[in-house]
């Protein structure tokens, strides 16, 4: 995995970041003088060992997000990490944190729940391309309108890996897999096009998990995000899609880096692949790069940091004291009362 | 005339105010000290086509003396604003021989020949079924004071009601205002106004006189349907996550709730769908709030894969289900008791959970805090079902005084002690404490896999079996703490002992009370709890001859022999105790009568051969 560790001090490399975004990145990693009252190491946030497949984009991911809580000292008793069912829902397991494996498809109902009445936590959550936008569909696109504070990671290999190599609604037309042994008959869901196409969408980026370095950056970039940050992940599936992606990892020309002062920090990418300026707050602008598969676009493609946040509702009243309460029940009943 | 109880309905096209009639009747009796037990009479659709026979919209009320626990049998005073709706209650067996029906008779006179002849069938029909019909003019009264009498007959018909049994003006102005203070103060007029004219116009032009006298009581009471009990009990309990999706009959709690909560700093989540209701409620408790999420049957039918996800996570919640009639779509706006062994068995595997039933609306209220207090203390979803019947029907209960030891403590983050795992199973109780996030070393995740008492992912046999009976265990320790079921009639036994749980139990009493009192051996008891069962149950039951279910869904007759389907209580009972025990249950989409069951009694007594006096 030396691919995932080459980036591990790059928040202190990073040079080519507009001013504004470097102080709101300070402001995270917390870079005062004063000694934090408790220091977290990488260790803090390590689970069960993982039993991914070798070279499984999981890996990356798991250890984006462990140096990401590291990096910001987001303490394990405060972070929880939600997940559905399929390989990448294992992924709570492999986290020294809060963890919540849920079902098939219905994370986001329970990571919104979580975050209904706890403002203090930090909440991930990773889902599947079968997970998200198959059975969880529904809530997928209900959880973006919410858009309460949370990052949501897309681990999308294109494939269903746990109950082995069944079409996913992100496969390929006409590849073959065993629920569909003489290619799949339609084309595939535009997990991007259709977060961005969601009322109330707020944040929409993607990512690839060869790219490690970029996709830590969108990670963090996520987390200054006020709302839900939806992150699309592509991600290669050594087992049941071999190489599928390779064409996109050996040629930089099919790999476009999306750059703005409000995006995602590229990084060392610059030195390999071509960019383009993207306002990602531009809906149309947006969804053209969403449509586009080749290349791959990369980094943030639609922000909305104006999209109003279920939380802020749901969230009202937390600090009402017993008493208050007891006032309130009892002004109630006294409505109803006859004598 | 002095009567000690009486049964009246108002029926109506929908969107004629009925409803609001029959709401106000009940009320203001119950203020006067009356036991009420109100019944609203819905149509399936919101407003179907007027003077439809399965469009009847109204209220039952039912006045007492005494306190009314149930709906009654047949009606004594209808008033009617066309002929149509009444056929659907002739067609419930509401009506009996003389009910005295107080109808419109403007349809006689209309241009329409159709609907002149409709009604002039209808009231010979009527009269044949051997109603006591009477003409009142309530359009054409109701016009001299209103531009559209649709919106206003219903509070002059309410004000004819209250000069025929007697009841307080004063009281009535006050509902009234109440109902219309948020529209306009020239709205309250107009029906204070439409209030008098009523009343004045029965005083002189009719002789229909009842009198009901209440029995006076200092017991400070509430008046309210058995949806606001529940609603009432979420707040009392502390609760501070009401997640739903909407469903008939659950919804009104809700509505109510939406208002209220916020007032407590409480919030309703309004999900996408029924799935998303109950996994937000999860995500809530898992976070260290226990919340409540509320549906009918067909909502549960669609939760049970995260129900048993919060059974095997050990997650607390309050799982309110208000039953109507099924399957499927069923009966919307109807009572049935169907989801029993839904609530029981329905989530994959083997899912031990917490169920109770409120058989009235004081329970209702209660049974919500005693719910949430278990779902905490046993870790496990606690299903609350209630049923259509509870959920519209009126009734006054004593007022209940909160305490802030009912609500849910703070959520605990204190410093989690490294040693305890997070499922750390007692082998006699299978009780454990969980750790909530944002507890410093509790760290550990929720899986729906069978895990170890770490919460570790596991796949071993021993561990399975472990986890499984550490799980079931705890409804066993929970029977050890309850008490057994308290016998209405003879707790030494008898002939016949009626077993019935929800809201039938007013309607079973009765019809005990009233056997007893000819000499029959007759008893009955009412199941608080179905998951687990009230202790001694096989005990108590042994001291009767013989046992009967009488409950609110389907099972074939006798005659079936062994092909033959019992009730849902009594399919459990009977494995659960060894007894033979029969069942007499129905599913008429409305509450059972205490003259039904007295007849299924006296059935059920002769085919045993008991003497009777």
């Amino acid at each position: 995995m030396g691919e995932t560790l080459s980036f591990v001090s790059f928040v202190t490399k990073e040079k080519a970041s507009p001013t504004h975004k470097k102080e709101k990145l300070m402001n995270m990693t917390d870079w005062t003088l004063e000694p934090r009252m408790r220091e977290f190491e990488l260790g803090d946030y390590l689970g069960a060992a993982p039993r991914w497949c070798p070279s499984c984009g999981n890996h990356t991911v798991l250890k984006c997000l462990q140096k990401l809580c590291k990096d910001l000292n987001l303490p394990p008793e405060k972070t929880v990490v939600v997940s559905g069912i399929g390989c990448s829902s294992r992924l709570p397991h492999h986290m020294g944190t809060y963890g919540f494996h849920s079902l098939h498809g219905r994370s986001l109902p329970v990571a919104c729940g979580i975050r209904a009445r706890r403002p203090d936590l930090s909440i991930f959550v990773v889902t599947g391309d079968g997970d998200c936008c198959a059975i969880g569909a529904g809530h997928w696109l209900h959880a973006l309108r919410y858009n309460m504070k949370m990052t949501v990671m897309l681990l999308d290999n294109n494939i269903y890996g746990l109950t082995k190599k069944q079409t996913s609604p992100t496969t390929p037309a006409h590849t073959k897999t065993n629920t569909h042994p003489n290619g799949a008959p339609l084309d595939p869901v535009n997990p991007l096009a259709t977060a961005i196409s969601m009322t109330n969408a707020s944040f929409v980026a993607q990512c690839v998990d060869w790219l490690p370095e970029h996709l830590y950056n969108t990670l963090l970039r996520a987390q200054q995000h006020p709302g839900l940050a939806f992150i699309r992940i592509r991600q290669r599936c050594p087992h049941f899609m071999k190489g599928h992606l390779d064409a996109f990892m050996n040629d930089p020309n099919k790999i476009q880096i999306l750059t703005d002062p409000r995006g995602v920090l590229p990084g060392s990418l610059t030195q390999t692949y071509g960019t383009v300026e993207h306002d990602p707050t531009s809906y149309d602008d947006a969804m053209k790069h969403a449509r586009q598969t080749d290349p791959i676009p990369l980094g943030l493609l639609y922000l909305n940091e104006s999209a109003l946040r279920y939380d802020e509702f749901t969230q009202k009243g937390i600090v009402t004291s017993e008493e208050e309460k007891l006032a309130a029940i009892e002004a109630e009943l006294n409505k109803f009362a006859i004598l | 005339m002095q009567i000690h109880q009486h049964i009246i309905e108002f029926v109506s096209d929908a969107g004629e105010g009925a409803q609001t009639a029959g709401q106000c009747l009940g009320t203001v009796s119950a203020k006067m000290g009356n036991g009420i037990w109100t019944v609203e009479i819905i149509p399936a659709e919101v407003e179907p086509p007027r003077r439809s026979r399965a469009g009847a919209s109204g209220n039952r009320v039912r006045i007492g003396s005494k306190k009314i626990t149930n709906a009654g049998d047949q009606a004594d005073l209808v008033v009617a604003f066309n002929e149509q709706v009444l056929y659907s209650r002739f067609d419930v067996g509401a009506m009996r021989d003389g009910t005295i029906i107080l109808l419109d008779d403007k349809w006689a006179s209309v241009d329409d020949e159709n609907i002149r002849k409709e009604f002039a069938d209808a009231v010979a029909d009527f009269k044949n079924r051997k109603a006591d019909i009477r003409f009142v003019p309530f359009e054409s009264e109701t016009k001299k004071h209103i531009k559209d009498p649709r919106h206003g007959k219903n509070i002059w018909a309410l004000g004819l009601v209250c000069a025929i049994y007697d009841r307080d003006l004063k009281l009535a102005e006050i509902e009234i205002t109440k109902k219309f203070a948020k529209k306009s103060q020239e709205i309250v007029d107009t029906n204070l106004k439409l209030l008098h004219a009523g009343y004045d116009w029965a005083m002189q032009n009719t002789d229909l006189r009842f009198s009901i006298p209440a029995e006076p009581s200092d017991v400070p009471k509430i008046v309210v349907n058995g949806n606001i009990a529940l609603a009432l009990g979420i707040m009392a309990a502390g609760i501070e996550v009401c997640s739903m999706y909407p469903i008939t009959p659950a919804t009104s709690i809700s509505h109510y709730l939406a208002e209220a909560f916020p007032r407590m700093g409480c919030v309703v989540h309004q999900a996408e769908d029924e799935i998303s209701a109950i996994g937000f409620a999860i995500g809530a408790s898992f976070a260290g709030k226990t919340p409540v999420t509320i549906t009918s049957g067909p909502g549960l039918a669609l939760k049970n894969e995260f129900l048993a996800l919060a059974i095997m996570a050990e997650l607390p919640l309050v799982v309110v289900i208000v039953q109507r009639g099924g399957p499927s779509t069923g009966l919307p706006t109807r009572v049935e008791q169907g989801d029993l062994l839904s609530a029981l068995y329905a989530q994959p595997g083997d899912a031990p959970k917490i169920v109770m039933a409120p058989s009235n609306h004081e329970e209702c209220f209660h049974f919500i805090i005693t719910a949430r207090k278990l779902a905490e203390t046993f870790r496990t979803p606690v299903i609350v079902l209630s049923d259509a019947n509870l959920a519209t029907g009126q009734q006054p209960i004593p007022r209940p005084n909160p305490k802030t030891t009912w609500f849910a403590p703070p959520i605990d983050q204190s410093d989690w002690d490294e040693s305890v795992p997070p499922f750390d199973w007692d082998p006699q109780t299978g009780l454990s404490q969980r750790p909530i996030p944002g507890q410093k070393n509790g760290n550990y995740v929720v899986t729906g896999l069978a895990h170890d008492q770490n919460g570790r992912v596991a796949y071993e046999s021993s561990i399975n079996e472990h986890a499984m009976q550490a799980r079931s265990r705890k409804l066993a320790t929970l029977q050890h703490a309850l008490k057994p079921p308290v016998i209405h009639g003879d707790p030494e036994g008898g002939d016949l002992l009626v077993i019935g749980w929800g809201s039938p139990r007013g309607a079973i009493e009765e019809a005990v009370d009233t056997l007893r009192a000819q000499g029959i051996s007759v008893s009955s008891v009412t199941l608080k709890f179905l998951s687990p069962f009230e202790p001694n149950l096989k005990e108590i039951f042994s001291k009767f001859k013989h046992l009967l279910c009488v409950e609110i869904n389907y099972s074939d007759p006798a005659s079936f022999g062994d092909a033959r389907r019992y009730s849902q209580l009594c399919t459990v009972l009977r494995a659960h105790t060894l007894c033979d025990i029969d069942c007499w249950s129905h599913v008429p989409g409305i509450p059972l009568t205490p003259k039904d069951i007295e007849a299924a009694i006296l059935e059920h007594i002769d085919q045993k051969g008991i003497d009777k006096p």
